[in-house]
């Protein structure tokens, strides 16, 4: 199972555009460009899962390091798109309070 | 279980799709179970799964892990079994609020306290010789006739 990741840069953020399953499988793929785009001074990151089919705790654990590496930076990583099934799995496990939905 | 399937994978976090696809499409057989309780089956089932996965990360790679579906008139019942070393349920505990301090620092912690949340019932028996987590959840009572 592939991740579709696609970025666009939008004055001090970037935009990840997320497709398919964000698992144990595909986390580190994620997990990866996270970390890279810190690496390179990227520290606003706005992930889109709008084309999120499914996330599990790995994949939930990905944001949450991700939170704490561009906070660690003095950036931010927020999400838009969630579905009302990711919504509630947000608030299940406490995201919703960290990770906010940016406005769009 | 009346009815059912089994499965056996290698260890390897490739398979989870697989897994969550057979699982959701052998329980959306029964066509009283909801939707939702078959996105909330996908998630606990994946969470197991990947524990189990994990638990084999010093095993064989001919260690395999199986997954048994089962419906009945009023249950879907899977068993995820594994063949890693075991931990005792009772050790773990409950991960704070995301928003306390230093809670950022840890990743993982959810799959549990998820499976727990996510199905009805929850069975962990684990051992030196491996694990098998059960979980249930209820269907309503079938309008179809047959």
């Amino acid at each position: 199972m592939m991740l579709g990741i696609t970025e666009q840069f939008r004055d001090n953020w970037v935009l990840l555009q997320i497709n398919g399953e964000i698992d144990m499988a595909t986390g580190p793929e994620l997990r990866q460009r996270i970390v890279h785009y810190v690496q390179e001074g990227h520290v606003n990151i706005l992930i889109d899962l709008a084309e999120v089919d499914f996330i599990d705790s790995t994949g939930l654990g990905v944001l949450i390091g991700g939170l704490k590496r561009t906070r660690g930076h003095d950036g931010d990583l927020q999400c838009i798109g969630l579905s009302e099934s990711l919504k509630e799995m947000f608030k299940l496990t406490g995201l919703d309070a960290v990770l906010t939905e940016k406005d769009t | 279980m009346t009815t059912g399937i089994t499965l056996e994978i290698p260890a390897k976090a490739e398979y989870l799709s697989l897994v969550r696809a057979v699982v959701v499409s052998a329980a959306a057989l029964d066509p009283a179970v909801k939707d939702q309780r078959l996105e909330d089956l996908r998630l606990a089932v994946s969470e197991a799964t990947t524990n189990a996965i994990r638990s084999h990360a010093n095993l064989g790679s001919e260690e395999r892990i199986t997954i048994r579906c089962g419906l009945t008139a009023d249950r879907i019942e899977v068993e995820v079994q594994d063949r890693g070393p075991g931990f005792n349920p009772e050790d773990i505990t409950p991960i704070g609020p995301l928003d306390q301090p230093g809670r950022l620092n840890y990743e993982g912690g959810f799959g549990i306290p998820l499976m727990r949340v996510l199905a009805d019932e929850i069975k962990i028996n684990s051992a030196d010789e491996g694990t098998t987590v059960q979980l249930v959840v209820y269907t309503p009572p079938s309008t179809e006739s047959s």
